[in-house]
């Protein structure tokens, strides 16, 4: 049943052609300026941050294709199910014979994986073309990537469920979606590589969630980490934040039966 | 009703529309006051950005922090006068999609005035503040040799680049009657506009700045008449000295343009039906 979920939450996506069309040039015009003013501060500070200009670029056009597919500013499920929460259709959600995380992982999963495809192979291989990367020529990185992307998109599932439940108690969400935009640019290296952050601040945003979300697929693929303990690093806070969601949802879910009775 | 009595009637018809959302919107004053903080922080987050970049390194493309800074916060501040006075134009797609749009049609006022009016959203001062703070920073903390030019240069390329920005903005709705749900695409020379000037014409390659200059004329939002500001050559030859005085010519042809493309969309338009 998940699977077909999971199908649904892809075929949405798939739809709006026009849109993923328009997501492609927007993520794309962005990589470019991204690009020019990266190496324009490699070429003031070389190894920044223990990149060579090429992985710097290569850095930029992965965070544009993981942009969408990771929800990085929101813009996945948490939107629809903080309004299923707020006008209490989640009630109705919860009586269904379905697990509501899994269920809602599932659809974004489906989401995930489409707009990887859909917005996130084109960006990525104009940069590839246009701009000299630093690409592995072995399969077994790739595949390896892939599983450091996949895990990505747990993590990055986590943490927006965490955000969406709490419009259980503040019912308007516009904050939490605010934080979590704010966190997102910021802690998963969208603006800057994690590892060229200074200092302290550095090594704290290596170790938050955020940092599983694009700057260890992207050490994965650039044989800048091993792939076992970077997994390891992954998964250890997808099950966190899934625990965690899930100790925060059965919470709720005591909330509103009180709220309905 | 000639065309002067048409913009009259324009101006009237967006200044009740907008007037109506900002009484809606400080009905709720503590959440308005929420809302435009943290619109104001997460604005300043590509500032953020700027910053954790100096912190390693102390010119970016020649230019030092001040000195980005200053391009910086024209850029931000005119861009969120534009957004501010027409950002919600960018919604248009949607009312193509859903037939709304035919509602505004019938109603005896400029289509383009309800557009950017609708849901006219105050909180977008955030950007505006955001961007001013910066470019007060700027004005301090660089060592430009004023002279009283320059002085009067700097609220007329905030003026005209909101003007330029708000051309973009226009243009981009029209192309939405054509492209309902290509929204982002606008997205990329708005917000791609903005991020774009932030960072000097020196750090980016040839072909983009003169794409800039010359074929969609963001450059003289900031970076041509700035770099007169700060005493630096254009990194583009060809490009003359009173070029930097040449920002209201553009802004006025880029409006012209913008009007020209609204018209054209808005009568290609053909209601869903629905």
């Amino acid at each position: 049943m998940y699977v077909a979920v999971a199908a649904g939450g892809f075929r949405r996506y798939a739809t709006y052609r026009a849109a993923t069309a328009a997501g492609v040039f927007t993520n794309t015009v962005f990589g470019l300026i991204l690009v020019y003013t990266y190496l324009a501060l490699w070429d003031v500070k070389p190894h920044l941050g223990g990149y060579d200009q090429a992985q710097a670029v290569t850095f930029v056009w992965l965070g544009q294709a993981l942009y969408a597919t990771l929800a990085i500013q929101g813009g996945g499920f948490e939107t629809e199910f903080m309004e299923r929460i707020r006008t209490g259709e989640v009630a109705i959600d919860l009586y269904r014979p379905a697990d509501l995380q899994v269920w809602w992982l599932a659809n974004d999963l489906g989401r995930a994986v489409f707009q990887l495809l859909g917005r996130g192979v084109i960006p990525f291989t104009f940069g590839a073309l246009v701009f000299p990367t630093a690409l592995p020529h072995d399969v077994g990185t790739w595949l390896a990537f892939l599983v450091a992307v996949a895990l990505a998109m747990v993590v990055s599932f986590g943490i927006r469920y965490l955000v969406a439940l709490t419009g259980f108690w503040l019912m308007d969400g516009t904050g939490a979606l605010q934080a979590l935009m704010i966190t997102g640019i910021f802690c998963s290296g969208m603006t800057l590589p994690l590892n060229a952050f200074p200092g302290t601040l550095g090594e704290v945003v290596r170790v938050l969630p955020w940092a599983a979300q694009v700057q260890v697929p992207a050490d994965v693929l650039m044989g800048q980490a091993d792939p076992l303990p970077a997994f390891a690093f992954q998964a250890v806070w997808a099950v966190v934040l899934l625990a965690a969601g899930r100790l925060l949802q059965t919470a709720a879910a005591r909330r509103v039966v009180v709220q309905g009775g | 009703m000639g065309e002067r009595g048409a913009v009259a009637e324009g101006l009237r018809a967006y200044r009740l529309i907008a007037g109506m959302w900002m009484r809606s919107t400080l009905t709720y004053r503590a959440s308005f006051a929420l809302a435009v903080c943290g619109g104001v922080l997460v604005t300043g987050l590509d500032f953020v950005s700027i910053l954790l970049m100096f912190s390693r390194v102390d010119v970016l493309g020649g230019y030092s922090l001040a000195e980005v800074a200053f391009l910086y916060g024209l850029s931000a501040t005119s861009f969120g006068i534009a957004d501010l006075a027409i950002g919600s134009a960018g919604r248009l797609g949607t009312r193509v999609r859903d037939g709304t749009l035919d509602t505004l049609l019938v109603r005896p006022a400029p289509v383009l005035a309800q557009v950017a009016a609708d849901r006219f959203a105050l909180r977008r001062v955030a950007r505006i503040t955001q961007g001013a703070l910066v470019l007060g920073w700027a004005l301090v903390a660089s060592d430009i040799v004023w002279t009283p030019v320059k002085v009067l240069m700097v609220p007329g390329m905030l003026v005209c680049g909101g003007m330029i920005f708000a051309a973009v903005f226009v243009v981009g709705a029209a192309f939405q009657f054509v492209a309902q749900d290509a929204s982002e695409v606008q997205n990329a020379f708005t917000y791609g506009g903005q991020t774009l000037l932030q960072y000097p014409p020196t750090v980016f390659g040839k072909e983009l700045v003169r794409g800039v200059t010359f074929m969609l004329p963001l450059a003289f939002v900031n970076w041509v008449p700035a770099a007169y500001v700060l005493g630096r050559p254009y990194p583009l030859g060809g490009v003359p000295g009173w070029a930097a005085f040449a920002p209201p010519l553009v802004a006025v042809v880029c409006c012209a343009a913008a009007g020209l493309a609204w018209r054209t969309g808005l009568r290609s338009y053909r209601s869903t039906g629905s």
